[in-house]
């Protein structure tokens, strides 16, 4: 846990001295976010055809069938948007980032960085810290947008909800404070498993139970995992806050 | 004679076992000094506690007059230092320009027309420039290597440390690596340090060599002393060497055997 902190720290004091930041901050932001919103968007629109199947069911049961506007926009905004979000993100890009470090490890890439006087976790690390902190809200965002889109096709379209009662239900439901949990949840997400996955990946020649090929592949496993449970304890110690 | 780079009863063990018990080393400025000794004997663990990729137990590294222990000393002599990996150590998701271009990127603050050219400088004095787009993987081991070297130089060091620069190559390409180092060093002028246990090869390219056994510095002295040493842990290494050469060549006169 030192070790981590530790490491988390030397990321964001290499912000400092870290040079040509800003092009490897644009490539982290097209590996993160241009690469994985393909995902992000089927993800989220059935999630919202889902959301606005099962909310309908369940809204029927007392004469609700108008507050599914509400019921998908607040589960989305508050709860499935960043957390979903944060889950895609952690097993495509987080996963291809702790392989990419592991692989750099064993190869001596990391090391041929040090050689050079190249401050390695300020060339490999930071620009991802960053970026995860811009593209997680974002792709939460766009999650918003898409679930909200699909929990109309299923509401108005195949279960017959007026579009207008879903579109108002939705505009009258969410307010300022749900948008704002929504994207401090989603950049809360992106600093923990971005960091999870840098450190994992880092120190994979750390592992004592195996080394070369498996040791990336136990690291990247590891650092699947571990981001996820996090972003689950994270979303309730949030969530604790505000509702 | 003055030295560039001394090191100092240097101490690595990895748990329980010792590695290297006390090195002590001179490498006078502008030379190229090899390190022989047999595989696993702790050469690759020395060149990489002088690099500072490993950490010494104990002993002490001075680079130009100044310990190594002093961060600024550390800093400056990473800035002046380059160092060529066993396995190379390029970027493959970068070009072979952007692998040779990346520590002037980072540790210096030339603009990017500059660096463009000083990259491609080296590239051309290694005869690379024609593969500036191409990918690590997917040039030829001798190109990759050449690669290294031009990514080595490119920041123009005063001393370049050599981690088994002929490893996994065959006889003509490691005569044309050593040759290389041998060339590029007389152009540049850099202190060479390099560990291998190519025999034959690092007596002709070499100023001065070192044999490493059992973690300490059993002979220190020109290629032509190594050559005459009577000493009997050179005599055995050398003989070792001679020796497997003519069982080589024994095998290869026998008569292939009909299955």
């Amino acid at each position: 846990m030192g070790d981590f902190t530790l490491f988390c720290g030397r990321a964001v004091l290499a912000l400092t001295t870290s040079r040509r930041l800003p092009r490897r901050i644009l490539r982290a932001v097209y590996e993160q976010g241009a690469v994985c919103m393909p995902v992000i968007a089927i993800v989220g629109v059935f999630t919202g055809l889902v959301l606005g199947l099962q909310g309908y069911h369940v809204l029927s049961r007392f004469g609700s069938e108008g507050l599914l506007g509400t019921l998908v926009s607040l589960s989305l905004v508050r709860e499935m948007a960043p957390v979903l979000a944060a889950l895609m993100l952690v097993g495509q890009a987080g996963s291809a980032f702790a392989a990419e470090l592991g692989i750099q490890r064993n190869t001596e890439q990391i090391a041929a960085l040090e050689t050079m006087g190249v401050n390695s976790i300020g060339y490999l690390v930071a620009p991802r810290i960053i970026s995860a902190l811009l593209v997680f809200p974002a792709q939460a965002a766009l999650f918003v947008v898409l679930g909200l889109w699909g929990g109309s096709l299923s509401g108005s379209l195949l279960l017959g909800v007026d579009s207008g009662v879903y579109w108002s239900a939705v505009e009258r439901a969410v307010e300022y404070r749900d948008l704002r949990e929504c994207f401090l949840k989603a950049a809360t997400f992106g600093l923990l498993t971005t960091s999870i996955c840098a450190y994992m990946g880092f120190h994979a020649d750390r592992n004592t139970s195996s080394a070369g090929a498996r040791a990336v592949s136990a690291s990247t496993t590891r650092a699947v995992v571990f981001s996820s449970i996090l972003v689950l304890v994270a979303d309730y110690v949030i969530s604790s806050f505000f509702v | 004679m003055d030295f560039a780079l001394e090191v100092e009863g240097l101490e690595k063990s990895f748990d329980a076992r010792a590695v290297l018990k006390g090195v002590d080393l001179r490498v006078p400025r502008g030379s190229v000094f090899t390190v022989l000794g047999p595989s696993g004997t702790g050469k690759s663990v020395l060149l990489k506690c002088i690099a500072s990729i490993l950490s010494a137990d104990a002993g002490r590294i001075v680079f130009e007059g100044r310990p190594l222990v002093d961060p600024r000393a550390h800093q400056d002599f990473l800035r002046r230092c380059s160092f060529l990996f066993q396995g190379n150590a390029l970027f493959d998701s970068l070009s072979a320009l952007e692998n040779v271009a990346l520590p002037l990127e980072q540790t210096t603050s030339l603009g990017k027309k500059e660096i463009r050219e000083r990259s491609l400088e080296a590239l051309r004095q290694l005869e690379m420039e024609d593969f500036a787009d191409c990918y690590p993987g997917r040039l030829s081991g001798g190109m990759q290597k050449r690669l290294a070297l031009a990514r080595a130089i490119v920041t123009q060091p005063e001393l370049v440390l050599f981690d088994e620069p002929t490893a996994g190559l065959d006889p003509l390409r490691r005569n044309a690596v050593f040759a290389m180092i041998a060339k590029y060093q007389r152009r540049f002028r850099f202190t060479a340090l390099i560990v291998t246990h190519d025999v034959p090869e690092a007596l002709a390219s070499s100023d001065r060599v070192a044999l490493l056994n059992q973690g300490r510095i059993a002979f220190e002295g020109t290629p032509v002393e190594f050559s005459r040493s009577t000493q009997s842990v050179v005599a055995l290494f050398r003989d070792s060497v001679d020796a497997l050469c003519q069982s080589l060549a024994a095998i290869r006169s026998e008569q292939p055997v009909s299955l």
